[in-house]
């Protein structure tokens, strides 16, 4: 039986307290896992200052360079998982074992969690804006004879992570090149990636006083959130409403991520279906930068019509067919309740895809339980006109121009498809809006040279007020 | 974990029995004597329209009350629970609960002092020397833990040094999510004990499991002179355990570990073995307080040894006779052994159907 242990400062800890992990289909058991008790996390959390000082002796290129080794142990070595070895086709099965996301989409995420390690250099420019990282380093420089300085703002980035796309573990990987020690508490039923990035970074020469791993209940993780310096929530609505008053936690809840039709946009909307359909639908829709709402200034009811009938095709498939477009949920219940918590709130509104199919929303497969796509045309005060699932679900909304974007509301991503330079300029003004693609960009595409999700180097460095004279103080 | 052979220890369990059912006997026949009862179980013989004293034989035939009730103890008069036996005693008022609502209260005279006594036998001295101070780090109040610690201190020779500390208070921040406050309220906590451990040379202490955590997160506590550590009132994981000894604590401070409330007494701890991997495995104060392990759906039935229930009490002494309450804790059943010839109880913990609606972990 595979046994994930607590990282203690790198170190493995066996608990006595353990979670197990089973595969979503069959039930086996995938693995224990090591649980830790809240009092165990505090003590550690106390020696914050040694795990960065394993950090302070690096440059900023030197960890760039590790990051690179890291990226390759992570895509192509086995890893150390507790005490047994992990390879590259095990993590991918172990994934799709625990949490139904079929093998393709963890592949997927996989390559996206490498390419952020490989891309470091990239990925810290595009956040520092620095066009030298040295100064990350000094501590100071210049920049067009401005002088600018910067300071951690905490000992170590503790971060609460989710069950739902491995794709996100790309956001805090970074933290290590920035100098900043890791306290992770992983998802209950994806505990694999965040154990093997911080493997893949050890293997490559990071010391291993740098990480935590604590998976543990939900009171340790939020003192995980209390005694880090910094930290990251990842949750839903809920969870990241008990955090929303603390400006040491950065919250990643759900994306109410969008696209935008206008003017031409809307007009030539068959040009873009494709690159709608792909940001709705793309890792099963469980991702916070999927598209779970269109809003079109014409044309509403034939886009409806039209994504319904590209997702009308999706069946579900077996976990290892490369085709396979949408995952199945761990828990049927929950696929039921969700499903169920649409028809409620329909209110005179149709699941198009639902009528294209002919089969109901639900639907089981040798032994599995999915939801299938699901797109509701409605105006936009309808319930169901700006939300979000962890399946493939999005409303068209029909608006007038001058509605938007006032009408959006919070969007993590916003891709608009417009040539109207006043709704571009509302759109860049907006405040609610995390990233803006203009153009036909998918909302599922990141710019490793562009902070996404939040600025991490934001996030963990503050700029403060400098002066120097270079001279010797006798 | 019996160092007995089975059938020397087979005979201390019937032995315990029969101690048992004479108990039974003698604390029946207190509490429903017209002389001696308290005016609640005398109405309640009343309107139940039997006479325990003519049916209850034995430790089984106590059944026949079902489950006591804890509401029954709340509110006043709380007079109406103290055996006129009694009626010219000075009595204490313990209560337990109430940070929303009305608090269960319990009466005694001296059944803290005896518990205590009784639980003074278990400890090694080595870790609790005869003589020495003890810190009080636990909640004060109207809690019966506060003054049966300062006795237990007193009983061996020593004076114990409180603090202040309202668990109501802590449970009304936790449930207004106000985190932050409560924790400002555990290191004020945590401040009183440094002074005194401090200004005094303290060697035994009694404290609960999270406020050990905080209090070794700024000290070590055997640089100052702690030997011995007396720890309950929350819920303690075998993880926990494990993390106390090895981390908290070290090999120089013996750990303690009890399972207690106001309406039982105080269970002791078994000393831990290698094969029970930091089990903590607890054995009432039998006969004054027996705990058994019941299937949920039918509290009559015991379940096997090793199997999980829910825990039952029955407090029988002269000053309170509680049959039958079914606590909000589950664990699993533990044989006799040599030490404790009677059921004990394995890794205590929240009952899995209430744990959404309890706010544990207070101190």
């Amino acid at each position: 039986m595979i046994h994930i242990p607590i990282l203690r400062q790198g170190k493995p800890y066996k608990s006595i307290d353990v979670n197990r992990a089973f595969h979503y289909r069959t039930g086996e058991q995938l693995a224990e896992i090591s649980q830790a008790n809240i009092g165990l996390i505090r003590r550690d959390l106390l020696k914050q200052g040694e795990m960065q000082a394993a950090l302070q002796g690096f440059t900023t290129r030197e960890l760039i360079a590790l990051a690179k080794k890291a990226a390759k142990h992570f895509a192509e070595d086995e890893l150390p998982l507790g005490d047994s070895m992990q390879s590259p086709d095990d993590i991918v099965k172990q994934i799709t074992g625990t949490t139904g996301s079929p093998n393709v989409m963890v592949r997927r995420n996989m390559e996206k969690v490498r390419g952020v390690l490989d891309s470091m250099e990239t990925v810290l420019s595009g956040l520092t804006r620095l066009p030298d990282l040295d100064m990350l380093d000094r501590g100071y420089g210049e920049i067009g004879g401005r002088a600018l300085s910067f300071f951690p703002r905490g000992k170590s980035l503790g971060v609460i992570l989710p069950s739902n796309s491995p794709g996100v573990h790309s956001l805090w990987a970074p933290a290590i090149a920035f100098k900043t020690p890791l306290i992770l508490k992983p998802g209950g039923s994806e505990p694999w990636t965040p154990y093997r990035i911080a493997q893949a970074y050890i293997k490559a020469g990071v010391p291993p006083e740098a990480f935590g791993y604590y998976s543990t209940n939900h009171g340790g993780g939020g003192e995980i959130l209390r005694q880090s310096g910094r930290g990251m929530l990842f949750g839903d609505v809920g969870a990241a409403k008990a955090w929303s008053g603390d400006p040491r936690i950065e919250i990643h809840g759900p994306g109410y991520s969008k696209v935008i039709l206008a003017d031409e946009g809307a007009k030539n909307w068959e040009k873009y279906i494709d690159l709608i359909a792909d940001s709705i639908a793309q890792n099963s829709g469980r991702s916070c930068v999927n598209c779970s709402s269109v809003w079109t200034t014409a044309n509403g009811k034939e886009i409806a019509e039209a994504l319904a009938e590209r997702f009308a095709k999706i069946a579900p498939r077996a976990e290892d067919d490369p085709e396979a477009a949408v995952a199945p949920f761990a828990s049927p219940d929950i696929a039921r309740r969700i499903s169920a918590m649409i028809d409620q709130e329909m209110d005179g509104a149709v699941d198009l895809v639902e009528a294209k199919r002919g089969t109901p929303r639900v639907a089981d497969k040798d032994g599995c339980t999915y939801v299938l796509p699901a797109v509701v045309h409605v105006d936009k005060s309808h319930a169901l006109a700006n939300r979000e699932f962890l399946f493939p679900y999005a409303s068209v909304v029909q608006v007038s121009p001058e509605e938007l974007p006032d009408c959006l509301g919070p969007t993590l991503v916003c891709t608009a498809i417009t040539s109207d330079r006043a709704l571009q300029q509302r759109l860049l003004a907006n405040n609610h809006i995390g990233r803006l693609n203009f153009g036909p960009i998918s909302t599922m595409k990141i710019s490793w040279d562009q902070p996404h999700e939040g600025n991490l180097f934001d996030h963990l460095y503050a700029r403060r007020a400098f002066q120097s004279v270079l001279e010797t103080v006798a | 974990m019996s160092t007995a052979n089975a059938p020397e220890l087979a005979a201390r369990v019937q032995a315990s029995k029969e101690a048992l059912d004479a108990h039974v006997r003698e604390i029946i026949e207190w509490h429903f004597n017209p002389e001696t009862g308290c005016p609640f179980w005398l109405n309640w013989a009343e309107n139940a329209g039997w006479d325990p004293r003519k049916e209850v034989h034995n430790y089984a035939d106590l059944d026949k009350f079902g489950n006591f009730e804890d509401d029954w103890l709340r509110g006043g008069p709380v007079r109406r629970w103290v055996p006129k036996g009694y009626a010219d005693k000075p009595v204490y008022v313990f209560e337990t609960g109430g940070s929303t609502g009305v608090p269960k209260s319990r009466m005694q005279i001296n059944d803290f002092r005896i518990d205590y006594e009784q639980f003074s036998t278990t400890l090694p001295d080595e870790a609790f020397p005869k003589g020495s101070d003890w810190l009080m780090l636990g909640p004060s109040g109207p809690r019966r833990l506060r003054l049966a610690v300062e006795h237990l201190a007193q009983h061996r020779g020593g004076i114990a040094f409180c603090v202040d500390l309202d668990p109501r208070w802590v449970i009304k921040l936790i449930k207004r999510g106000e985190i932050r406050e409560a924790e400002l309220y555990k290191q004020h906590c945590i401040d009183q004990a440094l002074t005194i451990l401090r200004a005094n040379e303290v060697k035994c202490m009694f404290t609960t499991p999270k406020l050990l955590e905080a209090l070794c997160e700024k000290i070590d506590l055997a640089k100052y002179g702690i030997k011995g550590v007396f720890c309950g009132g929350t819920e303690m994981t075998p993880q926990f355990h494990r993390f106390a000894v090895e981390e908290l604590l070290g090999p120089d401070v013996y750990f303690a570990p009890t399972y207690g409330n106001t309406l039982m007494g105080l269970a002791t701890h078994r000393a831990p073995a290698k094969e029970d991997n930091w089990a903590i495995i607890y054995y009432p104060p039998a006969p004054r307080a027996l705990l058994e392990v019941v299937n949920p759906d039918n509290p009559l039935e015991l379940v096997p040894y090793g199997a999980t229930g829910r825990v039952r009490l029955t407090t029988l002494t002269k000053e309170t006779f509680i049959p039958r309450f079914l606590e909000r804790d589950e664990c699993e059943r533990e044989a006799p052994c040599d030490q404790y010839p009677w059921d004990g109880v394995r890794n205590v913990r929240p009952f899995s159907k209430f744990q959404k609606s309890v706010v544990e972990g207070v101190y």
